[in-house]
């Protein structure tokens, strides 16, 4: 039996996984949910045939969208996920005293359920009793909220498909405008590498500038994603995300780690210079307006 | 046995599908020969777009003159919209709205209208003749919209004008109000009148009865639809339901007077499917447009300062009814004028809207639209109030300018004119049109006076970023005036 998964990463390139056996498979109201597990990567979760995570390497992403920023807040006390049905950055969130409420705004309860059932590594925290799900679209969530959380991660998908609303300039104003006074906003900001991305990369950092006074992109490494090399977006009030950041508090808390430290933290923020050179071209176009 | 016609078939699509399966060898146009001529346009529009791209033959009839499966297919509109007759029309609701125009007037012969018609019901005069006899709509001052055409208005008009042949009704307006066509088309038969209906906005009428009653139901000679529109046609293909008050063959000699005879089968076959598809689930699409519509209105309103306006305007008689299926929202409460509105949310936010006018925007929902669309319209109107909203002041009430009709769109246009400085006019008789587009409803039309009140309205449309169309000068610097003698 020879059974591999194949995402497309671009019309001409593609990436393939073995596939040991399907756990989960289902057309939910919103996308194609499946789980299966692979020898290479371990239990794998797919939606619309896109790699959201894999056992081996969710690490990587949940604790650069979640431990950056809360690095930088002196104290998250309320805090907003976008997206992120699966768990991982839910449970990230969840190993910091201070986090008093974590709202998270899934639309598809399909993408929860199966989670908590075939993917604990990352669905084990969402019945903390700190955590909130509802089940809506996440643009129509945050227009009815105010000067509220200290913190939002957009932990979308694709922007195309169900998460195409969180690319959007509406979605960055409605977010800042959810955020208190010193709020920080994470969101996850695709690949500089290859074309399709990149060109959604530039957008959502166009119409971020456009909404925050403080725009950054930080990298990380996710094996799994196309090309492997991903940006994170940080979009603060207040607060610059490594120059003055005191670590001490973070450190305090003794987390075991697997890929965030402050080294890195600091580090992630130098960019390759032809990312550089996107993200400048498109802070140009928005200081010429 | 002879198959007996069903809403179910789709004479056009399967008389294409058959051709396609004999696989002919075409010696005849178009020369791109089922795309292989074109690769790039083949790349671009697809194979299967191209292969279905062909002229008249036998098997596909011809709509110049049908015998065949384009006839089968208007007995199915027909039944389906419950009309005598049905007509493919390919040249837009403006050749429909034409035909009837053409079809009912001759030169001379007099047109009972509401001004706040589409220019090709004047572009229709200005070709045969006809002399417009206008009934001041309702303006609501707020709103800055004209309203429909009041029964004791159009009667008084036919008191008026008792030689005049036909009475003309949008149904609804391009905002979605309704006149009552149902008693207006009483009335004019009465007076031996023709009742003729623009339902460019209407199309969905016939299949849903929560909305407002369509024109053949009510008694109407012949009604424009744009099937393109509401009921989900390829750009540029409408239908012409016509009574059996009125000769079929007529018609059809007066289309063919200006009708291309190498009619798209693009655009046949999508008339087609999309009958079918309305004849047989029309309801619960419309169920979901009008679902999407409430539910986008609610949010819009609950924002603040905006106003998608919906029934609550009825009043019986200039609002007669309204079509929930529209959503036309009132943005001057923010400082900004509609067409303001509908830049920034292009420019800023990605959303393309159908048309922002002087103090509105209206926004085409069909069943084309996702929950999630929807979410987006509202968050980027909240948006835009948060980081646009002005004071209010220097912004212009929308006023409705009555006409000052002093000869025929005919006479006008044909006239020997000479071409002023936009601010001289004042006190001359233009000799075209000026609208905004869309909507594309004159400012002013052949014929008509100018007025200092016309040139300030042009101004301040144009300064807002209105798009102007009409005169010959694309600037609108200049406008063409008719000589004085």
């Amino acid at each position: 039996m020879d059974l591999w998964f194949t995402e497309n990463h671009t019309k001409n390139a593609r990436f393939s996984m073995k596939v040991d056996n399907v756990l989960f498979t289902k057309q939910s109201e919103f996308q194609r949910i499946d789980i299966f597990d692979t020898p290479e990567f371990g239990r794998v979760l797919t939606l619309d045939g896109y790699t959201m995570l894999t056992e081996k390497d969710e690490f990587m992403y949940h604790e650069m969208i979640v431990h950056v920023p809360m690095s930088v807040h002196p104290n998250a006390k309320n805090v907003l996920v976008i997206g992120g049905g699966d768990g991982g950055t839910v449970r990230e969130l969840t190993r910091f005293k201070c986090v008093e409420h974590i709202d998270l705004v899934e639309i598809d309860e399909d993408v929860v359920l199966s989670c908590q059932k075939y993917l604990p590594q990352t669905a084990s925290k969402l019945d903390d009793p700190r955590v909130d799900k509802h089940y809506e679209d996440g643009l129509k969530f945050i227009r009815h909220h105010e000067d509220e959380y200290d913190v939002i991660i957009v932990d979308s998908t694709d922007p195309f498909g169900p998460g195409e609303g969180l690319f959007t300039r509406e979605f960055y104003g409605n977010c800042y405008r959810a955020l208190k006074a010193d709020g920080i906003m994470v969101n996850q900001h695709e690949s500089p590498f290859y074309t399709d991305t990149a060109y959604a990369m530039q957008r959502a950092h166009e119409r971020i500038v456009q909404s925050f006074p403080i725009a950054k992109v930080y990298e990380v490494h996710i094996p799994t994603y196309p090309s492997g090399h991903w940006l994170f977006g940080f979009a603060s009030k207040k607060y610059h995300p490594y120059k003055n950041v005191d670590f001490t508090r973070w450190e305090s808390q003794g987390f075991k780690m697997k890929y965030y430290n402050p080294r890195l933290h600091v580090a992630s923020f130098a960019l390759p210079t032809y990312v550089e050179d996107m993200l400048k071209e498109v802070e140009k176009r928005d200081e010429a307006k | 046995m002879e198959h007996v016609l069903s809403q179910e078939d789709a004479p056009i699509l399967e008389a294409l599908k058959k051709m396609k399966r004999r696989r002919l060898v075409p010696f005849d146009v178009p020369g791109h020969k089922r795309g292989r001529g074109n690769p790039e346009l083949t790349n671009f529009l697809g194979e299967d777009c191209l292969s279905v791209d062909v002229n008249s033959m036998k098997m596909l009839d011809n709509l110049c003159h049908p015998v065949s499966v384009i006839r089968d297919a208007e007995r199915l509109a027909a039944d389906a919209f419950g009309a005598a007759h049905a007509f493919l029309m390919i040249g837009g609701t403006t050749s429909a709205v034409q035909t009837m125009v053409l079809t009912a007037l001759k030169r001379g012969e007099k047109l009972i209208l509401p001004r706040n018609v589409h220019r090709s019901v004047i572009n229709a005069m200005i070709l045969c003749g006809a002399v417009p006899v206008y009934v001041n709509p309702e303006m609501d001052k707020t709103l800055g919209i004209s309203l429909g055409m009041k029964v004791s208005e159009v009667k008084r008009a036919i008191e008026e004008n008792p030689d005049a042949k036909a009475i003309f009704v949008n149904n609804p307006t391009y905002y979605g109000i309704c006149s009552n066509i149902k008693e207006i088309a009483r009335l004019a038969h009465e007076h031996g009148m023709l009742l003729l209906a623009d339902e460019a906005h209407g199309t969905h009428f016939y299949f849903h009865d929560a909305l407002p009653m369509a024109a053949m139901k009510a008694g109407a000679d012949m009604a424009a639809l744009s099937m393109h529109k509401s009921g989900g046609s390829l750009t540029q293909s409408s239908l012409l339901l016509t009574a059996d008050t009125i000769s079929e063959g007529y018609v059809r000699q007066i289309i063919n007077l200006t009708q291309t005879t190498s009619a798209s089968y693009l655009l046949m076959v999508s008339l087609d499917i999309s009958r079918r598809r309305l004849a047989l689930h029309g309801k619960e699409i419309f169920d979901k447009v009008i679902g999407l519509v409430e539910y986008a209105r609610e949010e819009i309103n609950a924002i603040g300062d905006y106003y998608a306006y919906a029934r609550e305007l009825v009043d019986g008689d200039a609002v007669y009814d309204f079509d929930i299926t529209k959503l036309s929202i009132f943005t001057r409460s923010l400082g900004l004028a509609g067409i303001e509105v509908y830049d920034l949310l292009r420019d800023e936010y990605d959303i393309q809207t159908e048309f922002g006018d002087i103090a509105n925007i209206l926004a085409y929902v069909s069943v084309g639209d996702r929950p999630k669309d929807i979410e987006r319209l509202v968050a980027a109107l909240s948006e835009i109030r948060r980081n646009y909203k002005k004071n209010q002041k220097n912004m212009l009430e929308a006023e409705y300018i009555n006409p000052s009709v002093v000869c025929g769109p005919q006479e006008a246009f044909y006239a020997d004119s000479e071409s002023l400085p936009i601010d001289e006019t004042a006190g001359r008789v233009a000799s075209e049109f000026v609208m905004c587009y869309p909507p594309g409803i004159p400012i002013l039309a052949p014929g008509e006076l100018v007025t200092p009140e016309i040139l300030r309205y042009i101004h301040y449309a144009k300064k807002k970023g209105c798009s102007m169309t009409g005169p010959e000068d694309m600037y609108i610097e200049r406008l063409n005036v008719m000589k004085e003698a």
